[in-house]
């Protein structure tokens, strides 16, 4: 397990990897917002905490075709199958692997990009933590729809119109937490909702991961 | 005897492509399947890995035991060959990747990136990949495409040994490799009859 | 001895659809002809929504089918996965396009309703919000299906994701509900009697919602016999491909 975490790392660090690509898209959108919705900035400081989530969420989007169809093209997949490692446990390292070189980046991230959207102070904070409660589910909800579109060819567009829906209460939730926290309201629910999303995709999706990965490799 | 199949019916895209297989293979052994393209070959080596579901019949003592190499090896053209055999060693338990490297000659290629070597040094080292399983059945699948002959007397040789300490091999291969008195299986006498066998489709015909 | 199950192999199926099939279609034809025209010609206006009201014969049913359609869905992936009836599979196959239809109709003529009510036609109202949100797991759920070829691949994986789709649907919901109070009006229908609309309204809302309970039984029969010899057809050419190979 901890040889396919380190193998996955490498390759995404290695040239081709693709490590960087999802920052520099969240970068991309955060720079095009105020080009589409007008300098102001009381607007952009308005709008600030949702876009950062939106960003964040369509950055994790991105790489998600890879993810599963480069080892299912190279036959690795296969291989992996067939190997003494039980398929669940391979695909949550995969997620986590995803979440480590594509959700945490943009965690970290987050708080730069905020400055160019007048993110107010004190948003910072909770842009941080209510995205690291909430990007391992978008991983671990990815795989799930890597996982189900592995054998279409060209699937890329297939998978968004399937993981979005998905990705709805992890969105609501999420950028609900960072809105009440820098507005000073309560977050608890929202808090526990996020952390209870995250935590209950983590435990049960790798099983209807692994289910339809071996209905695709048939 | 490793393993044993009885009375098997494979089926490639829901229908049925052999029917009424029976073998054993013991320690030593191998097994070399034989049959026009198109005929199975593949999707009893896939189906014997576990990878699918047979139709019909009973596989025995194959779970854990049998390592798979298909068409495709498997290999990460942006790891070294060392990283990648290592990283197979250890997704099945094992450390050493010594005997492997020497039995396919790679140790020149060790720290070359496996994208960067020709077709027959990527399979050498797909089929180097066998030796880090540390599994007693091997399930190959056209084992020998694109291997020049030399390439070829060192896999049969690696067979060999293999099959000298007590391991099998299950392999659909045209050619001769030389092994001492291999079991012939030829599958095209045992072609699924479309008209009658069960398949997904039979409840709408 | 005869169960429900033996209406799992498809030509018995088919026999039964057949049998069924007319009635279906003529008693949907007569309540939904029954339940619209009293509702919209024998009713009084509301004191207060006037005439507009009328649109809840359309847009009630057709809400309330549009859930129950991706029920029946979740239904039939559920016995396909544990018990792999072709029937099943196909069925839930067949009833994804008339839950999209539903699912935009209720939207289509709550945005109607809307604009004279709320002065809009959208708001980002929990209940239109979440009707969206499973217009789009209809869309993923059909588009899966167009886009693996082979047939039981593709009765497997959109079963999965249909339940799977089913708990995220439902946490979508609460997540809307939490995100946004709403200005919708409360059930139409519910059991405590005294919340709902006057008996004058209630009475041809039922007929009406009996029209397109039956109106649905009857295309995803007659959808579910379509996919059924469609899967018929496919099978005889494989084989025929198989025999002469």
């Amino acid at each position: 397990m901890r040889a396919l975490l380190i193998r996955d790392l490498k390759l995404a660090f290695r040239a081709g990897g693709g490590f960087g690509l999802g920052l520099a898209f969240f970068l991309i959108v955060v720079t095009l917002v105020p080009f589409s919705v007008g300098p102001q900035s009381e607007l952009l400081s308005r709008i600030a905490v949702g876009v950062l989530w939106l960003g964040a969420l369509l950055a994790c989007l991105l790489s998600l075709d890879r993810l599963l169809a480069l080892d299912w093209e190279d036959g690795s997949l296969d291989l992996i199958a067939t190997a003494p490692l039980p398929l669940e446990g391979v695909l949550s390292i995969k997620a986590l692997a995803h979440w480590l070189t594509t959700g945490l980046p943009l965690v970290i991230a987050a708080p730069a990009f905020g400055v160019l959207l007048n993110m107010p102070s004190g948003g910072a904070k909770w842009v941080v933590v209510s995205l690291l409660l909430g990007t391992p589910a978008l991983s671990v909800i990815g795989v799930f729809g890597a996982a189900l579109t592995v054998g279409i060819k060209r699937g890329g567009l297939l998978l968004s119109l399937l993981v979005l829906p998905l990705y709805v209460p992890t969105l609501i939730f999420g950028a609900e937490l960072a809105r009440r926290g820098l507005d000073g309201q309560s977050t608890q629910t929202s808090l526990l909702m996020l952390a209870g999303i995250t935590l209950g995709v983590t435990a049960l999706m790798p099983f209807a991961s692994a289910m339809v990965l071996r209905m695709n490799l048939r | 005897m490793l393993m044993s199949v009885s009375n098997l019916t494979v089926a490639r895209g829901g229908l049925p492509v052999l029917s009424g297989l029976n073998f054993v293979v013991k320690e030593g052994q191998a097994l070399v399947l034989r049959g026009p393209n198109g005929s199975g070959k593949t999707t009893l080596l896939r189906t014997l890995a576990g990878l699918q579901p047979p139709i019909d019949g009973l596989i025995k003592g194959a779970e854990d035991m049998l390592a798979y190499a298909a068409h495709s090896d498997g290999l990460k053209s942006m790891l070294s060959v060392e990283e990648n055999l290592t990283f197979w060693a250890q997704v099945f338990g094992q450390s050493d990747i010594e005997p492997a490297i020497d039995a396919f000659a790679l140790p020149d290629l060790r720290t070359r990136m496996a994208g960067t070597l020709s077709a027959g040094q990527k399979r050498r080292l797909g089929l180097a990949r066998l030796l880090v399983t540390g599994r007693p059945i091997w399930a190959l699948d056209e084992p020998t495409v694109s291997l020049d002959a030399a390439s070829v007397a060192l896999f049969a040789r690696a067979v060999q040994t293999h099959l000298g300490n007590g391991g099998a091999a299950i392999i659909a291969t045209h050619i001769d490799l030389g092994l001492t008195d291999p079991e012939i299986l030829d599958v095209s006498g045992f072609q699924a009859d479309p008209e009658t066998s069960s398949s997904s489709d039979a409840a709408f015909l | 001895m005869s169960s429900l199950w033996e209406y799992a192999n498809p030509v018995k199926f088919l026999r039964l659809s057949e049998r069924v099939l007319p009635v279906l279609w003529i008693t949907a034809g007569i309540c939904l002809v029954v339940g619209l025209v009293w509702g919209f010609f024998f009713t009084p206006d509301d004191f207060r929504q006037g005439s507009t009201v009328k649109i809840i014969y359309l847009h009630v049913p057709s809400a309330l089918m549009a859930i129950n359609a991706w029920l029946m869905m979740l239904v039939a992936s559920l016995i396909w996965l544990v018990r792999r009836h072709h029937v099943s599979a196909l069925a839930a196959k067949a009833a994804a396009p008339v839950g999209i239809t539903m699912t935009l109709i209720a939207l289509v003529t709550g945005a109607i309703w809307g604009q004279p009510m709320w002065g809009t036609w959208w708001a980002w109202d929990p209940r239109l919000t979440s009707f969206l949100i499973l217009f789009l797991f209809y869309i993923g759920y059909v588009a899966l299906w167009s886009a693996i070829e082979d047939p039981d691949t593709a009765a497997d994986l959109t079963s999965v994701l249909c339940i799977v789709g089913s708990v995220f649907a439902v946490l979508s919901r609460y997540a809307v509900l939490f995100w946004n109070q709403g200005l919708h009006q409360g059930a139409s229908l519910s059991l405590d009697k005294e919340k709902n609309v006057a008996d004058v309204f209630y009475q041809p809302l039922l007929v009406s919602i009996a029209g397109f309970v039956l109106l649905f039984l009857a295309l995803v029969l007659y959808r579910t016999g379509t996919e059924i010899r469609l899967r018929r057809a496919q099978a005889l050419i494989r084989r025929e491909a198989a025999v002469h190979a």
